[in-house]
């Protein structure tokens, strides 16, 4: 359990110094950005509590905020998909299964689970951002664009990290 | 009532979902519509540090770029000295001397962080109240205009920067003194921005400058780029044009704060009008 909290703590900082120092100056051709902290909500393990799970998402959407000068935007987007990672979850996987804490990573879910499970959550993370952040419908076309493009680079990125940290002896 | 109670901590995930989600959106909204100043930005202590810190330590990449701009600010400074001119009679540079009191300051800043890649970026810079500077004044570079500033603490304060989509400043064509609104398009295009509203009476040409107005915050006539296109996407009754940015804000370094020593003044008269209609 402590060793958990201690992963976790650990993942949020780094992913946090990753996203605002490295992430952020890079765009594709003004429409591809990625955002790759997400993947520190959709790490978290199965057993974490709604209450827990919400929290710390909208903390991890404040912080975002903290540095991107957009108070409330990423904590909205982010709350958005703790809820849908509820769903999701609740959905295609039977939770009596596991024994000592998994988390929903590659290397226990394996790649097909795993890939439909970050593409989807991103999607909606996305959507709910870019949209949230134009607050026009005359710009629809180009923000969704943007939202299918980011997603694209975000879910590479998920993957990239997901395999630079693999470990084949988790797997069943 | 218990049945309530079940039904409560059956869905959880639910109520749970909705009461933060109307949290985050009261932050959000609120900040957007009145934008108070709030601790949730790069103005804080912890931010704001950060930023600078890491700044620091990319300033060495750039070293070469900030010399040269550097250098050619000197070359045109020295070139208005007094030194520079010849002066053909002393009664000249005393009339000089006492006509022209000074309206406008400009303090030098660092930029410690900003973005161009979103659909509203912001600056921030390594000066704040401290530095005596407030909310609402212009800010601008050697190659243009930058943005105003819309936040300060102690130490540092945040720039709206041109490239936000609520950035509407009055501009003219230069040559004809056409008035019209500079905004940023709906392209998230760094080195694009729009002239609208000109009346259709205007001939611009393309290459045509376009600069600040005489009823703008920033002081007449400082660059925000050259028409590239006379007509932009966006029709109407009137004539919109796109310009391409004289600034490129991916490399802004140095900033300087545009201090309107008359501003106070000329708000207290608009004020005071209002207040008699």
């Amino acid at each position: 359990m402590s060793r958990a909290i201690i992963v976790n703590l650990a993942r949020f900082i780094l992913l946090v110094f990753v996203q605002v120092f490295l992430l952020k100056n890079i765009t594709l051709y003004d429409l591809s950005a990625p955002y790759l902290y997400i993947l520190f909500i959709l790490l978290l393990p199965f057993e974490t509590p709604n209450l827990v799970l919400f929290a710390v998402s909208f903390l991890m959407g404040l912080t975002i905020d903290a540095f991107y000068d957009t108070p409330g935007l990423h904590a909205t987007a982010c709350v958005l998909l703790a809820f849908v990672r509820i769903l999701f979850i609740s959905i295609t996987v039977q939770k009596e299964g596991f024994d000592n804490e998994p988390e929903p990573t590659l290397s226990i879910m394996g790649f097909r689970w795993f890939f439909t499970y970050a593409l989807i959550l991103t999607l909606f993370h996305h959507f709910f951002l870019f949209n949230l952040e134009v607050f026009r419908f005359s710009e629809i076309r180009y923000t969704l664009g943007r939202v299918v493009l980011s997603t694209i680079f975000t879910v590479f990125l998920m993957l990239v990290s997901a395999l630079l940290f693999f470990r084949s002896k988790e797997r069943k | 009532m218990r049945n309530l109670l079940i039904f409560i901590t059956k869905y959880n995930a639910f109520f749970l979902f909705i009461i933060f989600e109307v949290s985050a959106l009261i932050i959000y909204i609120k900040y957007n519509s009145f934008q108070k100043a709030t601790f949730i930005n790069s103005t804080n202590q912890v931010t704001g540090n950060l930023y600078a810190r890491v700044d620091h330590l990319k300033d060495y990449l750039s070293l070469s770029e900030v010399n040269d701009s550097l250098a050619r600010q000197n070359a045109r400074l020295r070139n208005q000295l007094k030194s520079s001119f010849y002066i053909d009679s002393i009664a000249k540079r005393k009339i000089t001397d006492t006509i022209y009191k000074q309206q406008y300051e400009y303090i030098v800043a660092k930029v410690i962080n900003n973005s161009v890649n979103r659909r509203s970026n912001y600056i921030t810079i390594n000066l704040g109240s401290n530095a005596h500077i407030e909310k609402g004044m212009g800010v601008i570079c050697d190659a243009g205009i930058v943005g105003k500033i819309i936040n300060v603490s102690q130490h540092f304060a945040v720039v709206q920067s041109v490239l936000h989509k609520d950035t509407r400043f009055s501009a003219m064509l230069a040559d004809h003194k056409d008035i019209g609104s500079f905004i940023w398009g709906s392209k998230i295009d760094p080195h694009k921005g729009l002239l609208i509203d000109v009346s259709n009476n205007a001939q611009p040409k393309l290459g045509e400058k376009v600069v600040s107005s005489e009823h703008s915050l920033f002081p007449a006539g400082l660059l925000y780029g050259k028409v590239s296109n006379l007509r932009a996407t966006e029709g109407g009754s009137s004539l919109n044009m796109e310009v391409a940015l004289s600034v490129d804000f991916s490399k802004l370094q140095y900033v300087y704060v545009v201090v309107n020593k008359l501003a106070k003044e000329q708000l207290g008269l608009e004020a005071q009008e209002k207040k008699d209609e």
